[in-house]
């Protein structure tokens, strides 16, 4: 595969890759080895121990350090003649603008997150920049290419938002892909774990916030306890009294979450008719009290200062791994409380859940459990309760490295314009019509997407004198807001500066359309056009105009309904090409959303 | 499974793959020794990830000089003459693997495995070889089966943009996983030579062409007393008569081995395809690691990937009677 044409190609190539963590580590390195000449790289992280299993070009002695700059140091070393331009920063920052993007030939994107993938999207739609996206979680991954005009864009499907759950960074619904076998397996196994999550994310988002973050933070963990019922106590119940000790406090908040709670819930039939009952769980039941005493003596922590506050150690407690019963759940829950309020006071207040803040981690494992304890669900260990409280992803090297490799030959052939030849490619645990690696063609973009397609949006009725409109840019998250304001008379002279007004001399002339450059994203018409300047966060533009406007306001909807549609050949033509001489081999072609479903071309 | 459990250091570094393969299956990558003889950008490959991986320990064989062929593809290596020069391939892979996971004990190993004492390979769980002629490779390949202990076989090679991994795990038992639990799953393997010796005729339909074209260019070579890759387009002709005399023999129409897939080849001699080497070393060690911890249905037994198609293929081309 040595052509003259496909050297020249990849020499002449300005790459942007976009994370240089798991993928984006074998990427470069990949990159480099193929030829590539100019590579820019952006990644915001610095390097975890966690990391070293897999992003191979990070050493112990890097930890904290910049990923972008160490995986290009790493990769000179080898390669000392390719430009590598890193960029310590967040892709989201302005300076990474639609001129930015422009400047490259192609863009990878090695991510880990929903918002930064939805970003880069955009902004390759914008600069008009072919995409080639990847997602690995375990064994499974895959690379798709996304090209204006000729393929879906990345946000042209409904992704699932995970972002309190534990999901992996493939991004394909199981509508899309049902047949293979893997992808349902996940989604199983996400499944049965779900209401593990729900846990947690009950131990993590309202009792951890409640007790440990900001006060003021509207929570109702607590605002069922006086429900009339219980009038007793108006009071918080999370304010610890003066006369009590931290242990005396601790078994308080454990009874009232866990007992008297669930013994509120319950008091509404209604809600438990189709649902099994939870139990309310006391302390008194779970661990008599000679056993809650002993371990409020244990001091070990006090000895070690170097070492992380463990509540689990304190208990005697030592292998994340296994999984604790309600009794110990109760003790590291009580002991953990105790610590915090004990020995990180300051903090209180200002805490918010850090996967890496180790007794942090032991209270909502053991908040969790506790609390899956009463629902009836399967309890977990500190290991996977960490995992899915802290969304950390499942991750080995072997994935990244053939997902790298598959996101270089779809490059390649991006750079040659070999469009029809492009793939999407799944990566599978198990192999489906005994493929391991199944590549299919890329889906068509949905006429109905909001990033990509030519969307009209429907102006809130009626737009009126005091009407603020919103308009925002999705591709460099840019707000702008516009008043309506009706005046009898206009003056130019009156108006303040800057405000340039279109439109209104003469009433024939078509009005304008607010949108921002090239932008593909939903537009608002206006029946003025504000200045803007891209670098302002916020632009405030005030529009003013007779009474006159107000008619032509209508007649803008209907204007850019026309200046909308606007041929989409490209898009038409890559679709009657798709027809691919590949003799007897036959080919995947996947059922992409109903409205465009394509036949299957398999047996 | 029993033993010492893992030490909170490993604990960290492997977390996030623990959570994909469960600590059982740590614990026993740990304790595996592997060998792998011959190093090129596909081997590499796979000794970044088994290293990275955490295993006990990893053996490399390639007593070759280091040159400008050898370095391509190869990330191990310093592009610097003033580095390499006058040294091993197995030294300089050694020394940069080494710095990959200080947990790893990684060696190199003078001499030809093909030579090696049959005792030498007890030393071993995992045997990967690359590079050399598809007689050293069945060689190889039976001592791993005369010994008593189970040593798992692999041979891979990429040729362009295409590659070919061959598994022999004998007699393999593991838990296989099922919606509803797990059930004890045997699988039974060929050697090398036993399978490629299975008539075409007989094999499965719609094999992929790649088999064919692996076994005329490995026999070519043979032939020759060439080493893989050392080909060129002039090679053509004579490889073009060998595939007739093969299909004929075979009883197979020439147009499942296309000229074009051969002359691709060939005109790329030693050269790959670069992509290509973290595909078939990404999958490989993906195997490795399956076999070694048990978990996970291993592939049986030979693996296809070009690029040309994208397409990564399994296909189970074994002798029925050792079955
Ligand atoms: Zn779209």
């Amino acid at each position: 595969m040595g052509s003259d044409l496909k050297e020249e190609a990849i020499k002449r190539a300005k790459v942007l890759m976009v994370g240089a963590g798991g993928i984006g580590c074998e990427l470069l390195k990949t990159l480099a080895l193929s030829g590539f000449q100019d590579v820019h790289i952006i990644d915001m992280d610095t390097i975890e121990v966690s990391n070293l299993n897999r992003q191979f070009l990070f050493r112990q002695s890097h930890v904290g350090q910049s990923k972008a700059k160490v995986a290009r140091d790493a990769v000179l070393k080898f390669m000392p003649h390719i430009n590598i331009t890193p960029y310590h920063a967040n892709v989201k920052d302005p300076g990474f603008n639609v001129d930015f993007f422009k400047q490259f030939n192609v863009v990878l994107n090695g991510l880990d997150n929903l918002d930064a993938r939805r970003h880069v999207n955009r902004l390759c739609l914008a600069a008009e920049v072919p995409l080639i996206e990847s997602g690995t979680t375990g064994f499974l991954g895959q690379v798709t290419v996304h090209i204006k005009g000729r393929t879906e864009c990345y946000e042209c499907q409904p992704k699932p938002t995970p972002k309190t759950y534990p999901v992996c960074t493939i991004t394909s619904t199981p509508s899309k892909v049902d047949f293979v076998r893997e992808l349902r397996e996940l989604f199983e196994r996400f499944k049965k774990i779900l209401k593990f999550v729900h846990c947690i994310v009950w131990a993590k988002d309202l009792l951890f916030a409640k007790l440990f973050g900001d006060k003021k933070q509207e929570n109702d963990l607590f605002v069922s306890a006086g429900d009339g019922s219980d009038s007793e106590k108006p009071t918080n119940i999370f304010e610890r009294g003066s006369d009590e000790d931290h242990e005396q406090y601790g078994r308080k908040i454990y009874d009232h979450v866990f007992g008297y709670n669930i013994e509120v819930a319950l008091a509404n039939e209604e809600t438990w008719k189709s649902r099994r009952r939870p139990n309310p769980i006391f302390l008194k039941d779970v661990l008599p009290e000679r056993l809650i005493l002993q371990n409020g003596n244990l001091e070990k922590n006090f000895l070690t200062e170097d070492l992380p506050l463990s509540a689990m150690s304190s208990v005697g407690l030592s292998n994340p791994q296994d999984v604790w019963s309600l009794a110990d759940n109760s003790r590291v829950f009580l002991e953990a409380l105790r610590l915090f309020f004990g020995r990180r006071e300051k903090e209180i207040g200002n805490l918010t859940f850090d996967k890496d803040d180790q007794l942090a981690v032991e209270f909502v494992t053991s908040a969790a459990n506790i609390r899956a304890s009463s629902f009836g669900i399967s309890l977990h260990s500190l290991f996977d309760a960490k995992g899915i409280a802290g969304n950390i992803v499942h991750a080995v090297a072997t994935t990244n490295a053939i997902i790298a490799g598959l996101i270089v030959i779809e490059a390649i052939k991006v750079l040659q314009a070999d469009f029809q030849n492009c793939r999407m490619t799944y990566c599978l645990e198990h192999p489906a019509r005994k493929m391991l690696l199944m590549p299919v063609e890329p889906f068509e973009a949905n006429k109905s997407c909001y990033v990509c397609s030519e969307v009209l949006v429907e102006l809130p009725a009626p737009v009126s004198s005091g009407t603020m409109l919103t308009v925002e840019d999705l591709q460099q998250e840019l707000s702008c807001h516009i008043n309506i304001k009706h005046r009898e008379e206009f003056d130019e002279d009156k108006e303040p500066d800057k405000m340039v007004l279109l439109g209104w001399t003469a009433r024939e002339k078509e009005s304008q359309v607010v949108s921002n450059g090239n932008s593909t994203s939903a537009a608002v018409p206006a029946a003025a056009e504000a200045t803007m300047k891209s670098e302002e966060a916020e632009v405030n533009a005030e529009i003013s105009g007779t009474k006159r406007k107000l008619s032509e306001i209508s007649e803008a909807t209907e204007n850019q309904e026309a200046s909308q549609i606007l041929p989409r050949a490209d898009a038409d033509n890559f679709k009657n090409s798709q027809e691919l001489e590949d003799d007897d081999d036959d080919l995947v072609v996947l059922d992409n959303y109903p409205e465009t479903s394509k036949k299957q071309r398999l047996h | 499974m029993d033993g010492e459990e893992l030490t909170a250091q490993e604990t960290a570094l492997y977390d996030r793959q623990i959570r994909v393969w469960g600590v059982d299956a740590q614990k026993r990558l740990s304790k595996a020794q592997i060998l792998v003889s011959g190093l090129n950008g596909t081997s590499v490959e796979f000794c970044k990830n088994i290293v990275l991986a955490g295993v006990g320990s990893l053996t490399l064989m390639d007593d070759r000089l280091v040159t400008e062929d050898a370095l391509q593809a190869n990330f191990l290596i310093p592009r610097d003459e003033t580095v390499y020069s006058g040294r091993s391939l197995s030294e300089l892979c050694c020394e940069s693997l080494r710095d990959f996971n200080p947990m790893v004990r990684v060696l190199a190993e003078k001499g030809d495995l093909a030579q090696c004492e049959m005792e030498f390979l007890d030393k071993f769980d995992v045997v990967v070889v690359t590079g050399c002629s598809l007689k050293t490779k069945i060689e190889i390949n039976e001592k791993c089966r005369e010994r008593a202990k189970r040593i798992a076989f692999y041979a891979i090679e990429c040729r362009d943009s295409c590659g070919e991994i061959f598994v022999d795990l004998q007699n393999y038992t593991y838990a296989q996983k099922k919606s509803d639990g797990t059930a004890e799953c045997h699988l039974s393997y060929s050697s090398l030579e036993d399978a490629i010796l299975i008539p075409w005729r007989n094999l499965p339909r719609k094999v992929s062409k790649l088999y064919f074209a692996m076994r005329v260019i490995e026999k070519f070579e043979l032939s020759e007393g060439r080493n893989p890759g050392e080909l060129s387009n002039f090679d053509l002709p004579a490889v073009l008569k060998l595939r007739k005399e093969l299909c004929d023999a075979q009883s197979l129409n020439e147009s499942h081995v296309p000229e074009t897939l051969l002359e691709r080849i060939l005109v790329a001699g030693p050269m790959l395809y670069p992509p290509v080497c973290p595909i078939l070393g990404g999958i490989l060690g993906q195997e490795v690691i399956k076999a070694i911890s048990g978990k996970g249905d291993p592939l049986k037994n030979f693996f296809y990937f070009d690029a040309a198609d994208g397409k990564g293929v399994i296909e189970d081309i074994s002798n029925p009677s050792s079955i």
